[in-house]
């Protein structure tokens, strides 16, 4: 197995509210191979954004980064100053996010936009810049890309300015991209399509994936492996097979259920009870227990991480679900 | 523990964290209070022409009256105590600024409801005034009415409040178009409830926090605005020296070094405005939503 | 664009008549228009004459008409005190309020964005809270009673700066000013500091408060992940976003430092137009109170006139919405 090009272990990323800590990222560990896409499913305010947040160094106070590492092709992130881990944030590891509205700047040109990518990383021409960004947007498919370099963000819609970020995303050919939801907030005939091109592009490139989403329907075409996320900590991991056919955790039954295409016709859909925990307020053991329908007294302990099964496969969970042959 | 914080303690308790904002209530307070019981603290009732000897004029701070006592802050040309003359000179500024604001609140919070909540051409009328009167500078259209209508209180009073009710009618107007497009309106619009409930009961409440925040600076500015134009002698009579003008009295004798007469007055409507400012700040931050962090 | 200038000029000149309606009521029907226009210490005859000479005797649509072709041709009567035009003597004196005004306004400037960029960047330093305390400070003090405390510290006890009046003139395309000599500028110093106080205060406040709200804006954070350095990031994607309602708020508040040039003309003895307004109004010459208020209302109207052209120069999402519609 070759070496893989990100390990996580034991990220613990923290918040210190007036309220209390919440601890959104708490002991997540994982791997990503090179040119691999991992999917890292979950809630809203599982921590997953968060995540790749601490991953890129872009934590904004009143978080930070309180415990474990983030290696990256041998070097280790969370230990680089400032000045360093600018060099590696848009050259090596890219992020492209949710809102395409919001992360364009409204009042810089796209040209603008693009070339300070690339030159903040190497001693180009502007010329030789431009030339690249152009390049770039006819890349993601956006038509007639010399005059559109010239345009505001406004002037796109939302598929294309996502598009746009792609295309900034991909400028400096990084290692790894982390995606966080890019297709959420775009209509469901534009989300096709955008994961398609990643899709492409990223296999085009070599580049490994990290695509950040609560949709598992998204994941089942497109990652290799996955990692479920629940409160601030990884419940499953495994390849994207065993997680959608034979999934260990009851949180994973319970995503998958909720999927609308997987409920057989006329039955009522199945939802998962009760309501993601407040950050603040965690229930003690293991967080997922008040919404579980396998939760006993045992489930007060807090679960560790554990390998299932024998293909790399980890578990946090005291009753995992049995494998589906034994269910019939 | 989390969550049991009601949004009054919570402000509460974010004005005793900041030590600014405890240091203007505390400054205002002060004032407030030494505007309140002027009489009964002042050393001397400055305009009892009987107290006053012109033997005493233009003491520096610290002089020995004739008749025992000190001028603490000095005297002014009349021999009149400034402490006494601040006193009674804060009281004054302050009932002036807090009066015209409360005329003014009050028209402004009837305008803007009524824009809101009328609509159509009423709204749109009310609303130009408004926009025309707050682009000119507010130092400029009460010079000019004051110059129009002549001196006396009740003239500054109704220039403060037509410099000061845009700014109020505008406030509430939004507060409330806010509050109005939300769905419950309508529905209750629906239900035929009387529209004095409505605007009692939904629209009122939700404009009072934003009201709240531009109504103690608006006092601060009154406060000011008022004795600017009472140093420029437009403002109240000579018969009711508001801070303004003894700051006034006391010009000529700045260039031949008797600082004080000028000095204090203003010292002492600094602490009112700054006073007022700092707690207008606090609120300004802890109602405001967005800065929730 | 030049379709929608086109469109905001001729607003303007709406607003320019309406203004001069309610002027031109103000005074004429209103006000005693005899007191107003008339010199007080005329004789019975003289007061019969000009009555007549002024048209005061005919109906209000014909006063108004005279008065607005006289004001068309630039005549808004004669000064009782000075005997000369009200208007000339009014733009006589502009020169030297400009002066002042432009000066406070670029000390302002000059101070108080890098002053408030840097308050919003570090909030909870030592530097950031003393910045914002001192801005609560700024926007506190009286203007008056801070120009009377430095002509008592500069002038009077330490002896620096000359306690009022204006320096040396010298003319700079046909235009007197003072701010190329020396000796200009001892005089120019205390005043336009004085009157930069206020909109300094004013300035460090809505900086901060504009970094910091751009801040949490996601374009930052993608800027950030992007590897731009910090320079970069401050100095161009919050910048450029902050400084569009800057600027606005910049030209329309020079109007506001030009009213209150009348309280620092005063105490500082400044020829400008707000003195003589002060000295106009203490004197009972009302022609000069007329000029200065149509002068006045005019100057506003034009300000505003460019900074909403600027406004939409700077921000591309309205200047093509403009251009579309």
């Amino acid at each position: 197995m070759s070496e893989a090009l990100l390990t996580v272990s034991g990220l613990r990323t923290h918040f210190f509210t007036r309220a209390g800590v919440v601890k959104a990222v708490d002991d997540v560990s994982f791997e990503v191979g090179r040119g691999e896409v991992l999917g890292l499913v979950g809630e809203s305010g599982s921590g997953k954004s968060i995540t790749g947040y601490s991953i890129m160094g872009l934590v904004d106070p009143p978080g930070r980064i309180v415990g474990g590492n983030v290696l990256f092709d041998g070097v280790h992130l969370t230990a680089l100053p400032a000045e360093e881990m600018r060099h590696f944030r848009g050259n090596r590891l890219a992020m492209i996010f949710q809102d395409p509205m919001m992360t364009l700047n409204p009042v810089l040109r796209i040209d603008t936009q693009m070339v300070e990518a690339i030159l903040a990383h190497e001693n180009v021409s502007r010329s030789a810049a431009l030339e690249r960004a152009k390049e770039a947007l006819s890349r993601v498919g956006i038509p007639s890309p010399a005059e559109r370099l010239r345009g505001y963000p406004h002037q796109f819609s939302g598929g294309m300015r996502q598009r746009v970020a792609i295309a900034i995303a991909m400028l400096n050919k990084p290692d790894l991209i982390i995606a966080d939801e890019p297709t959420t907030a775009l209509d469901v005939t534009i989300q096709g399509q955008i994961l398609y091109e990643m899709q492409k592009l990223t296999r085009e490139m070599g580049a490994a994936l990290i695509w950040i989403t609560h949709d598992l329907s998204v994941i089942a075409g497109l990652a290799d492996r996955v990692c479920v996320m629940y409160a601030g900590r990884i419940v499953e991991q495994g390849t994207t097979a065993e997680i959608i056919c034979a999934p260990g955790h009851p949180y994973t039954r319970g995503l998958l259920d909720s999927v609308p295409g997987n409920a057989p016709a006329r039955e009522k859909l199945k939802q998962i009870p009760g309501m993601a925990p407040p950050p603040l307020d965690l229930p003690s053991g293991c967080p997922f227990r008040p919404r579980c329908f396998r939760a006993t007294v045992e489930c007060e302990q807090t679960p560790e991480t554990r390998p299932f099964g024998t293909s790399g496969r980890t578990l946090r969970c005291f009753h995992p679900l049995p494998p589906p042959e034994e269910e019939s | 523990m989390a969550g049991e914080e009601t949004p009054a303690r919570r402000i509460a308790s974010d004005f005793i964290g900041n030590p600014l904002a405890v240091l203007g209530l505390v400054l205002l307070a002060l004032v407030i209070a030494v505007a309140i019981f002027a009489p009964l603290i002042s050393p001397q009732n400055p305009y009892d022409l009987a107290q006053l000897d012109v033997m005493d004029s233009r003491l520096p701070p610290g002089s020995k009256a004739l008749t025992g006592g000190t001028y603490w802050l000095g005297t002014d040309d009349q021999g009149r105590d400034m402490l006494s003359a601040i006193f009674y000179g804060l009281r004054i500024s302050l009932s002036v600024g807090v009066m015209s604001t409360v005329i003014a609140l009050a028209i402004g919070l009837t305008l803007g409801i009524a824009a809101a909540y009328l609509g159509g051409r009423t709204d749109t009328v009310i609303m130009r005034i408004a926009d025309i009167q707050l682009s000119f500078p507010a130092i400029l259209i009460a010079l000019i009415l004051l110059a129009v209508l002549g001196q006396g209180t009740l003239k500054i009073v109704a220039a403060l409040v037509t410099v000061q009710w845009a700014y109020y009618a505008r406030t509430v107007r939004s507060a409330a178009l806010v509050e109005k497009r939300k769905e419950y309106i309508e529905a209750a619009r629906c239900l035929a409830l009387p529209p004095s409930r409505i605007v009692f009961h939904h629209l009122l409440p939700n404009c009072l926090p934003p009201l709240m925040v531009v109504a103690t600076v608006q006092v601060a500015a009154a406060i000011a605005l008022e004795a600017t134009l009472s140093f420029l002698g437009l403002g109240l009579p000579i018969t009711e020296p508001s801070l303004g003008l003894l700051i006034a009295n006391g010009y000529q004798y700045l260039l031949s070094g008797k600082y004080w007469i000028s000095f204090f007055p203003g010292v002492a409507l600094l602490i009112t405005i700054v006073g007022i400012n700092l707690v207008a700040d606090q609120l300004r931050d802890v109602l405001n939503p967005r800065l929730q962090r | 664009m030049p379709v929608f200038v086109v469109r905001r000029i001729l607003q303007a000149a709406l607003v320019l008549l309406v203004m001069s309606v309610l002027v031109f009521v103000g005074v004429y029907a209103i006000g005693n228009p005899v007191d107003i226009l008339i010199n007080p210490l005329a004789d019975q005859l003289e007061r019969e004459q000009a009555i007549a000479r002024l048209g005061l005797d005919k109906s209000l649509w014909m006063q108004y008409w005279a008065f607005l072709s006289g004001a068309l041709h630039g005549d808004l009567g004669r000064s009782f005190v000075h005997s000369t035009s009200a208007l000339g003597l009014i733009l006589e004196r502009m020169p030297a309020t400009l002066e002042l005004a432009l000066t406070a306004m670029l000390i302002a400037v000059i101070f108080g964005i890098p002053l408030g960029l840097w308050a919003g960047l570090r909030p909870h330093g030592i530097a950031g809270r003393t910045i914002m305390a001192g801005s609560i400070l700024g926007f506190s003090l009286p203007t008056f009673w801070v120009g009377l405390m430095l002509i008592m510290v500069f002038a009077v006890m330490l002896g620096w700066l000359p306690a009022s009046g204006r320096g040396p003139t010298t003319l700079l395309f046909g235009i007197p000013v003072s701010f190329l000599s020396l000796e200009g500028w001892r005089h120019l110093i205390m005043p336009a500091t004085n009157l930069a106080l206020f909109k300094l205060a004013l300035l460090i406040r809505l900086t901060r408060a504009g970094t910091r709200e751009a801040l949490l804006q996601d374009y930052v954070k993608f800027a950030r992940a992007k590897g731009l350095s910090n320079a970069r990031v401050i100095g161009v994607h919050v910048l450029r976003n902050i400084l569009i309602p800057i600027v606005t708020i910049i030209g329309l508040e020079f109007g506001s430092v030009i009213a209150f040039a009348i309280v620092t003309e005063t105490i500082f003895a400044w020829p400008g137009m707000g003195k003589l307004l002060i000295d106009s109004i203490n004197l009972l010459d009302r022609p000069i109170i007329v000029a200065y208020l149509l002068v006045t209302v005019a100057m506003f109207i034009v300000i505003n006139l460019i900074v909403d052209i600027l406004y939409s120069a700077l921000d591309p999402r309205v200047r093509l919405a403009e251009a579309k519609g």
